[in-house]
Formats: C-alpha cells, sequence, structure tokens
C-alpha cells in the first residue's frame, strides 16, 4: 500500500540547511493500523505531511496504492489527496457555516458525481458515525467529538486507500478520544490501513504497530505490546464490511 | 468540479456575508448609474437640441452675401449687398427648391397706444411660411401683392402680442401698430413655435420686405437682401439646390471662373450634424467621467476580495487538503467577483433607469436611456469583476495548503 524508500526532505532557513527527513525508509501494507511517534522536531510532522502528499519529498521513494507521488504534478497530487487519502486534523478543519452533511459531502464535490449520490453517500457515512441525528447541525452547534466524528465521516467519503490522521484526539477530552479510538479500531477491523501520528503513547497503544521517529528517520519500529481496546459506541460496522467487499 | 457547483459555493459565500457583499456592490451599483443617467441626459439633450434646429425648418438653406473686401481689409461674411431680388426670383424658378423668401432684419421699437416693445422686425415675402414651415394661428400672411404694393401690413408672433396687447392669446388682426412710428395694420398672427437656443422665435414682427425697404433703408441698402431661406423639395436634394444656387447666383452676379462666391450658403443639415456633434461630446465626457468611479468600483471589489482570501485562507486550506485542484479555487473566488460586478451592474442599471426619469423630471430637460449604454456597462462592470478578480483569486488558488492550514 504504502513503500518508501530513502526518503529526504531539505529546507533551506537562510544558510543553514535543515534536514527534516533524512533517509526514511518505511513500508505499510493493506489493512495496517500504524502509529507514528516521536518527539516534537524528530520530522514526524513533516512525515505526515508528505505522506498525506501535502509536501513533496526532495529526494527518495514514495509509491502510494501503485501512484509515484514523487513524479506527480500539483494537479494530480490534488486528485491523489482527492480519493486516495482520507484526512482527520487535530483542529478537525471543519468548514464554519456550513451543516455536517455538507462538510462530510466535500470530497465527493471535488471528485465529481451527481448531487443525489453525494447526498446518500455523505448520510450513509455520517450514519457510520453514528451522527444521523445531527446531519444539519453546524460544526460549532456540535461537540469537540461530534466535530471529529464528522471529519472522519468526511475522510471516509471518496472510499480512500488510506486514513490519515494527525493527532486526532489533541484538541479532545479523555471520554471523546477513547470514543474516536474506538471508531479507529472498528474502522480498521472493517478494513480500513490507518496512519495516526499522535505524541501520546496510550493512544499508540491503541493501534497494532508504532514506528518511532528520531532526527528525521525511523528509530524503531514494532508492533504494539498489550494492544488497548477502546469502549465506544458499535458503529455496526459488518454492513459497510459487505459493502466494501462489494467495492473491491 | 462542476461549474454549478463552484456557482453554489460562490453564491452561498456572497450571502454569508450579506452586508459586505452589499457595500461591495455599491461601488459599481453607483458607477453604472451614474454612467446611464449621464449618457441619459446628454442623449436628451441631444434630442432637444435636434428637435429645436430641425423646428427651425426642415431641409432648410440659408444665403447670405459675401464679405466686403475693401483694400484688402475684410469686413466679415455678410457685410456685402450682393444679393438682390431678382436673385431670390431666380432661385425660385429652379428645380430642387420648392420656395424661396428674401430676409431684411433689424430691431425697431414697435407700439401700440400706452404700451411699445423693442423687437426684430423683418421684411420678408408671400413663401416666408412655407419655407419655414410656420403656420398661422390667425388671420393670414404677407402676400405677393404686399410686397409688389409695398403695403402697410404686419404679422405678429405671439410673444411680441403678448409684450403689446398683455395677453398673448389676444387676436390683434385689424389693430394699427406703429413700427419706428410708421402706422400698420396686422393682418396675422402666427402659430408659436418656441425658443431656439437663446432666440424667441415668437417674438418677431414680419411685414413686406418692399415695405421694409423703403421705410426702413436707405442709399445702397435699398435694393439689396440680407439673407434669402431656401427650402430644398426634400433632404435629399439639398446638395443639388445647393449646385443650382451656386451656379445661377454666379451667372447672375457675372463672377468670372477665377473670381471667388461673393455669397455664402449654409445648410441646416450642417448646423444640425455640427450641433449634435457638440452634444455628442459633452455625452462622451460626463459618461467617462462617470466610467471612473466605475473602475474604482472595480477596486473595491480587488480590495474586498484580497482581504476575503486572506480571511479564508483556512477555509482554502481545508478545500486544498481534501482534493481541491488550484482551478476549482480559481474559479470559486472568481464567480464571487464576478457575481458581485453583474449583480452590480445589473442594480445600477435599474437605478439608472428610475434616476434618469427623476433627475429629467427634477431639470425639466427629457432623459434617454439608450440601450447601448445599457448593454455596455453591464459588460463593462462583468468584465470588471473579472479583470479585478483574477488576482485575489490567483492569490487564493496557488496557496500552499500546509501553510494555510496552520493560519490562525
Amino acid at each position: 500500500m504504502i513503500r518508501i524508500e530513502n526518503l529526504r526532505k531539505t529546507y533551506a532557513t537562510g544558510d543553514v540547511e535543515v534536514h527534516a527527513l533524512n533517509g526514511v525508509n518505511l513500508v505499510i501494507d493493506e489493512h495496517e493500523f500504524v502509529a507514528i511517534m516521536g518527539p516534537s522536531g524528530s520530522g514526524k510532522s513533516t512525515m505526515m505531511n508528505v505522506l498525506g502528499c501535502l509536501d513533496k519529498p526532495t529526494s527518495g521513494t514514495y509509491i502510494l496504492d501503485g501512484i509515484d507521488v514523487i513524479a506527480a504534478s500539483q494537479n494530480q497530487l490534488s486528485e491523489i489527496r482527492n480519493r486516495k487519502i482520507g484526512f482527520i486534523f487535530q483542529s478537525f478543519n471543519l468548514l464554519k457555516r456550513t451543516t455536517a452533511l455538507e462538510n462530510v459531502e466535500l470530497p465527493m464535490l471535488y471528485a465529481g458525481g451527481s448531487a443525489k449520490q453525494r447526498h446518500e453517500k455523505a448520510a450513509y457515512c455520517l450514519e457510520l458515525v453514528g451522527l444521523t441525528d445531527r446531519m444539519h447541525h453546524k460544526p460549532n452547534e456540535l461537540s469537540g467529538g461530534q466535530q471529529q466524528r464528522v471529519a472522519i465521516a468526511r475522510a471516509l467519503m471518496n472510499d480512500p486507500a488510506i486514513i490519515l490522521a494527525d493527532e486526532p484526539t489533541g484538541n479532545l477530552d479523555t471520554k471523546s478520544s477513547v470514543e474516536i479510538m474506538s471508531i479507529f479500531q472498528q474502522l480498521n477491523d472493517a478494513g480500513h490501513t490507518i496512519v495516526v501520528v499522535t505524541h501520546e503513547p496510550e493512544i499508540a497503544q491503541h493501534t497494532k504497530r508504532s514506528v518511532w521517529f528520531r532526527d528525521g528517520s525511523v528509530s524503531s519500529d514494532e508492533p504494539v505490546a498489550e494492544r488497548r481496546f477502546a469502549e465506544g459506541p458499535d458503529l455496526q460496522l459488518t454492513r459497510h464490511q459487505e459493502r466494501k467487499g462489494e467495492g473491491a | 468540479m462542476n461549474i454549478f457547483e463552484s456557482f453554489r459555493i460562490s453564491f452561498r459565500s456572497l450571502l454569508a456575508n450579506k452586508l459586505r457583499s452589499f457595500l461591495t456592490m455599491l461601488g459599481i451599483i453607483i458607477g453604472v448609474g451614474a454612467v446611464i443617467i449621464m449618457v441619459s441626459i446628454g442623449e436628451g439633450t441631444n434630442q432637444v437640441v435636434t428637435q429645436q434646429i430641425q423646428s427651425l425648418g426642415s431641409n432648410l438653406i440659408t444665403i447670405s452675401p459675401g464679405a466686403v473686401s475693401s483694400g484688402g481689409v475684410s469686413q466679415g461674411s455678410g457685410s456685402a449687398q450682393t444679393l438682390k431680388m431678382a436673385d431670390v426670383d431666380s432661385i425660385n424658378q429652379l428645380d430642387a427648391v420648392a420656395a424661396a423668401a428674401p430676409s431684411y432684419q433689424g430691431r425697431y421699437q414697435v407700439a401700440v397706444a400706452g404700451k411699445n416693445t423693442n423687437t426684430t422686425v423683418t421684411g420678408t415675402s408671400a413663401n416666408f411660411t412655407q419655407v419655414k414651415s410656420w403656420p398661422m394661428l390667425s388671420g393670414r400672411f404677407i402676400t405677393d401683392d404686399d410686397v409688389t404694393n409695398g403695403t402697410k401690413v404686419a404679422v405678429l408672433g405671439t410673444t411680441t402680442v403678448g409684450n403689446l396687447f398683455g395677453n398673448s392669446n389676444y387676436d390683434p388682426v385689424g389693430q394699427m401698430v406703429k413700427i419706428n412710428n410708421v402706422p400698420f395694420t396686422v393682418v396675422g398672427v402666427l402659430s408659436s413655435k418656441g425658443a431656439s437656443g437663446f432666440q424667441d422665435q415668437d417674438d418677431a414682427v414680419y411685414i413686406p420686405i418692399n415695405t421694409y425697404r423703403s421705410r426702413f433703408l436707405g442709399g445702397k441698402s435699398r435694393d439689396s437682401i440680407q439673407q434669402i431661406l431656401v427650402e430644398a423639395k426634400s433632404a435629399d436634394q439639398i446638395n443639388q439646390a445647393i449646385n443650382e444656387m451656386e451656379f445661377t447666383l454666379r451667372q447672375n452676379h457675372k463672377l468670372g471662373f477665377t473670381k471667388p462666391d461673393d455669397f455664402s450658403i449654409r445648410n441646416f443639415a450642417d448646423i444640425l450634424a455640427s450641433a449634435q456633434a457638440s452634444t455628442q461630446t459633452m455625452t462622451l465626457f460626463l459618461g467617462g467621467v462617470a466610467a471612473i468611479s466605475l473602475l474604482v468600483g472595480g477596486i473595491g471589489i480587488m480590495n474586498i476580495m484580497l482581504v476575503s482570501v486572506t480571511e479564508r485562507t483556512r477555509e482554502i486550506g481545508i478545500r486544498k487538503a481534501i482534493g481541491a485542484k488550484e482551478r476549482d479555487l480559481l474559479f470559486q473566488f472568481l464567480i464571487e467577483a464576478v457575481t458581485l460586478a453583474v449583480l452590480g451592474g445589473a442594480v445600477g442599471v435599474a437605478i439608472g433607469y428610475i434616476g434618469s426619469g427623476n433627475i429629467g423630471n427634477l431639470m425639466h430637460t427629457p432623459t434617454s436611456v439608450p440601450l447601448n449604454a445599457v448593454v455596455l456597462s453591464v459588460v463593462f462592470s462583468a468584465a470588471i469583476g473579472i479583470i479585478f478578480g483574477v488576482v485575489p483569486a490567483r492569490k487564493a488558488s496557488k496557496l500552499d495548503p500546509i501553510e494555510a492550514l496552520r493560519y490562525e
């Protein structure tokens, strides 16, 4: 699914060159649930941006779902972000003054497709995260946990190859954090590939594999021992699993 | 992305900031409104001037004597006394001429018992009313017999009737008036023609040309005519008539090939054209001044759109992260700018229509909104939306999504 070889990202600040990524090698397979960890300045944010095709690496190889990202133009990068990646941010990044439903519809708006198709799919994604009754609420009428669930629904909209979550629980209280991690675990069980960037070991413990970054490269990469299972609402994903199976 | 979706997104964000959208449009509204009002005033004035000049007589041509040159110093056109009654008679015979009337004018005191006024007294012939297409209000005009016999009859304009008899509706036919102390009998009143430029055409007295010459003129001027008024048979025949008259007059005056004309012919169509040209220049000038305010309105749109792009940096970042292409964002912001401009233009046109009517009533000048000004200002405001919308829209589309997402 993801193959990264000898990836480098260098920023020039004045005369000094900063090697934010300094030869990263990483392979992530389908159905994996990976936590990217590391102290600040370790390069994990840069890694997140490169993984999400928001930033182009200076050199190296990055193959996402069979596509050579390094060779892609700005326009193609937009398309990859749109179809292959589902973003979830720490600060939710929902459009203000726009209902949950319309926020979730957004990725398909840029992908194309009829309005009817879009409404149906968005309603379905909101149903998955248990927000059918909040469909027509605007972000400022929703709690933090609910807003993040809207963001998850939005990430699922175009059936992405990979879900990228950048500190998804950073702005949430413990209860909501557990809820969000529960959703991630259930989505992973249903077959979604998920990468979470976090600095909280407890969050990482909910994943299956933790990759540590230090000084711009991977310092350790091991399966999660003593994995935690979050208590949360049952999303009834069996149907989703079937639907995904049909789509594949 | 579908273009309709781009429109929907743009409209929504304009509606989300109603007051700001309206204030931004106001620049264009005022600009377009001003252009339309100004051009309509100019156009209305043009029509009035045209009507006034046409009221002087359609197909009218005037012939004046040339300049006297004594010792190489010209005394100006009209100073010579080269036009004679014989010229009028021969011009009357020409193919392209409907009628020709002589005219000799001066200002004299006109008096009735207890009242007097100073007015233009014109000596002319029976053809005058036909040449000027001027109907009578009451009585009759001067006849050929009056001219031949030099009778002392006078025809008055309505303003003069008002000045002399205290009421312009009074019928003075049969009354006596004294012109320069010579008694005349009033035989008719001309219908009212209104003012032309600075001159009230109804403030006038007409008497037979021979009477004028024998009573008011002396010496050499006795045989001469100040001006000949000629009506061509139709507008198409004006040039033909001018050529014929030129030929006849040169022949009458026995001018050799090398000698210049001793008369000058003026065509009212030319006067009309030059008057129209001058009002058109005024229209253009007024429209130009108003167009500057339209330009200022366009800059206002650019200003607000730039602010809007900065303010919505985070939104742009979100849209880009989710997969919006540069083109999608370019269209979104361009459509917003063009919508503001075109909507402003449409409201401006409506206000221009209403405003030009009201201002016309207020200033007592007729106004007329020309369709091409409406089309032009709407097209122009759309163009302004595109031109001034491109810079902010490009700025939005080129934003770096990482930076934009970090923006607070």
